[in-house]
């Protein structure tokens, strides 16, 4: 009883949550009503005695994740209300209304006329170490499972968040023309490195004027 | 009444699904980026309730595993996607998704 009233309230603070997000004008306000969203979905976590992925779900998506999106609405300066009115393409809010109504109603018709319960199979016996009712508890379990069966995909994570580590730093990085002529090879004069494209265009005029002159001397 | 319902699996994939739903529509009905990308994280997160769900319901420690991976993707999701937004941002301002069109074919 405890853990269905746990739910409710649960699930009350994710639909007000996902529909406060889409509602919202303000993008701030939307970054808010995600927050909201996410701690009633640490909360069903918790339910289901997933301690570890509730306390990640608060600290990684609501204190890292929202934090960041906060960060880029204030640096660029978009806290602005949005005209919810404005259709580019004729009749595309009704239609998407409809999608979406339909999408939730395949989604829960198909959950709720699923024969023998939700998986269709009745409660499974689980298996050593990764069953959920043996003598670890949820960290270590996690912890071993992890470092054994999905070792490999832990790894290829590793390689992930390097590669947008650099995507992010090379995307949103300018380049000066005093950078570039430092790249250039002392001996042939080219350019070693190409500015990319995200690069302001008056640099590229100032980078010619600098090496004509260079070349001159 | 309400003494005899019990917590099942299938309350949480209703509450996914609807989520998910709720998602998928702000994805199509909102213009700002930003919040198209709140509304992935959204969809991500239904999913998220339904592995735990699963999981649970299979007595298997798996279900948590790919909501863990799932965080992992979705954070390196949000950063290259915020840094293509501020890249974009420093060229020319626009302030809805219908404004970058420069690469329509």
């Amino acid at each position: 009883m405890a853990e269905l009233v746990t739910f409710a309230v649960a699930a009350v603070l994710i639909s007000v949550g996902g529909l406060g997000v889409i509602a919202a004008r303000n993008p701030v306000h939307s970054a808010l009503f995600l927050i909201q969203t996410l701690i009633g979905v640490a909360v069903l976590f918790v339910v289901q005695e997933a301690h570890f992925l509730a306390a990640v779900q608060v600290v990684v998506y609501a204190g890292a994740i929202v934090i960041l999106f906060l960060f880029v609405i204030m640096l660029l300066g978009v806290d602005k209300a949005e005209d919810l009115g404005i259709e580019p393409i004729a009749g595309q809010k009704p239609l998407a209304a409809i999608v979406g109504a339909a999408l939730a109603a395949a989604g829960i018709v198909t959950v709720v006329a699923a024969v023998d319960g939700a998986t269709g199979v009745a409660a499974a016996p689980g298996i050593g170490e990764n069953a959920l009712d043996n003598r670890y508890t949820d960290i270590e379990r996690i912890g071993r499972v992890l470092f054994t069966d999905y070792l490999l995909a832990f790894q290829i994570t590793a390689v992930l968040l390097t590669i947008a580590v650099i995507g992010a730093v090379v995307l949103t990085r300018t380049v000066r023309a005093d950078d570039l002529l430092d790249d250039l090879d002392p001996v042939t004069m080219d350019l070693a490195s190409l500015a990319p494209a995200g690069a302001n265009d008056g640099d590229h005029q100032a980078l010619a004027d600098e090496t004509d002159h260079g070349e001159v001397v | 009444m309400f003494g005899e319902v019990e917590l099942t699996t299938t309350y949480y994939l209703v509450l996914s699904a609807l989520l998910f739903a709720i998602g998928a529509t702000g994805l199509l009905v909102r213009r700002n980026p930003l919040v198209m990308f709140m509304c992935v994280e959204l969809m991500l997160n239904a999913v998220n309730v339904s592995f735990v769900a699963f999981g649970t319901d299979l007595n298997d420690v798996g279900g948590q595993m790919a909501v863990f991976f799932v965080l992992v993707v979705a954070a390196v999701e949000v950063v290259v996607g915020l840094a293509i937004v501020v890249a974009i941002n420093r060229r020319r301002r626009y302030a809805t998704a219908d404004d970058v069109a420069t690469l329509r074919g």
